[in-house]
């Protein structure tokens, strides 16, 4: 969708204000959300692009107005509330109402566990890969409503296939329930004369990952 | 930017899914203690150092960062399909993730505030070397600059060029000079 996550190329945010390595968070809340998002990849009811998608689709005032982790903390009651895991009356009054849902809640080493395996995105390659490296390719002009991957700077632009990085889960499919569709990946470069016209840095080039589907051959 | 009652959902939300089962108070501590400082930057910097002190390995770490990075005992969550792209002087590499947050956990830790904010997001992709000129560095003008924009499960690892004069330095007396930001691309070692 065409949402306020999808930030490349827009302009008056102000500078970027570095930070010191060791300075991971702001307040104690913060590392709360984060494990609480985390440790609710137990109840194995959403994938990450679904996740994505939830935090992507508050409205664009709401997700440019919050921080990172609030905009975790609003994505992760709006999944709570669409998978039935919490009933909208329970956050309201901030406790539980209602038994929980059958989910088998992770010890610390189920955890640790999960985050040393990691979670796989490549899949068997349903056919050969249409394009190689060094094909021109030019990116589809697309405005799906639901979850994409194609950033709208880098929609309809002609660029170059730099590598291919197998077959990979679709995230467009899967962020809504509607099956992993695997395709083949490719990172794609652009000039950055072609993603912002001639008074780009001429210097620039800028990959993306794209599936095969947002792909087409040269114009 | 205004987190106005933001805490008080995430206390909600900790004791509605504790008391719905979901989750396990000791499990959330845990969670914490290993991103809030086990698993963070020093370990891309052991990789860097490596890639620096050992031909062989840097060639591995070329044809197949995961497995490579893996050999080094890191690996897992949001470092599933790595990548890893060396600076030269002619060529200066930047990750970004324009659309979320997306950043290599098992070497470099939980992302800074300024790769997730909005002033990152937006300019990295497009003007580079204002970003760069945010963290103080200034690039020849002739080096090309390659951002990479983290669009997919591909995890980008800056390795920046060796800095002159280490040539004595041992791998562990390397790792210590390569920093985080050095690794995503916005700083020079």
């Amino acid at each position: 969708m065409n949402g306020a996550a999808d930030l490349g190329g827009m302009m008056g945010f102000g500078p970027v204000v570095p930070e010191p390595e060791d300075e991971r968070f702001h307040a104690e809340w913060e590392r709360r959300i984060l494990a609480l998002v985390l440790a609710m990849g137990a109840a194995r009811r959403w994938s990450i692009d679904a996740g994505r998608f939830a935090r992507e689709s508050l409205p664009p005032p709401v997700y440019l107005n919050s921080s990172y982790y609030a905009i975790w903390t609003l994505g992760l009651e709006r999944l709570l509330v669409a998978t039935g895991l919490v009933g909208e009356a329970e956050l309201a009054e901030g406790r539980a109402r209602e038994a929980g849902a059958d989910v088998r809640a992770w010890s610390p080493d189920d955890a640790r566990a999960a985050f040393a395996a990691g979670s796989p995105y490549t899949r068997p390659a349903p056919g050969p890969a249409r394009f190689a490296v060094g094909d021109t390719v030019r990116t589809r002009v697309l405005n799906p409503t639901g979850h994409t991957r194609l950033p709208r700077y880098a929609r309809g632009k002609q660029g170059t296939v730099e590598r291919v990085h197998g077959v990979h889960v679709l995230p467009d499919s899967n962020a809504h329930g509607h099956g992993e569709r695997p395709e083949w990946l490719y990172s794609v470069r652009f000039s950055g004369r072609e993603l912002w016209g001639e008074a780009a840095d001429p210097t620039l080039t800028v990959d993306i990952d794209a599936w095969e589907s947002y792909l087409a051959g040269p114009a | 930017m205004s987190d106005h009652g933001i805490p008080e959902k995430v206390e909600a939300l900790e004791s509605i899914l504790v008391e719905k089962g979901y989750v396990h108070p000791e499990t959330l501590d845990a969670i914490v203690t290993t991103y809030d400082g086990d698993v963070g930057p020093r370990n891309g910097a052991h990789v860097v150092a490596r890639s620096w002190v050992d031909p062989e390995y840097r060639e591995r770490l070329r044809a197949d960062a995961t497995a490579a990075i893996a050999e080094l005992g890191y690996g897992g969550r949001q470092g599933e399909h790595m990548v890893a792209v060396e600076n030269t002087p002619d060529e200066h590499h930047l990750v970004v993730c324009t659309l979320c947050s997306c950043y290599p956990w098992p070497v470099l830790g939980l992302p800074p505030t300024w790769y997730k904010s909005p002033a990152y997001r937006s300019r990295a992709v497009l003007d580079p070397r204002g970003v760069l000129a945010d963290f103080g560095v200034t690039l020849p003008e002739a080096t090309r600059i390659t951002v990479h924009d983290s669009t997919a499960e591909i995890r980008y690892l800056v390795v920046p060029m060796r800095p002159e004069g280490t040539e004595d330095l041992d791998e562990e007396a390397l790792a210590a000079l390569v920093t985080r930001d050095g690794m995503i691309g916005t700083a020079l070692l």
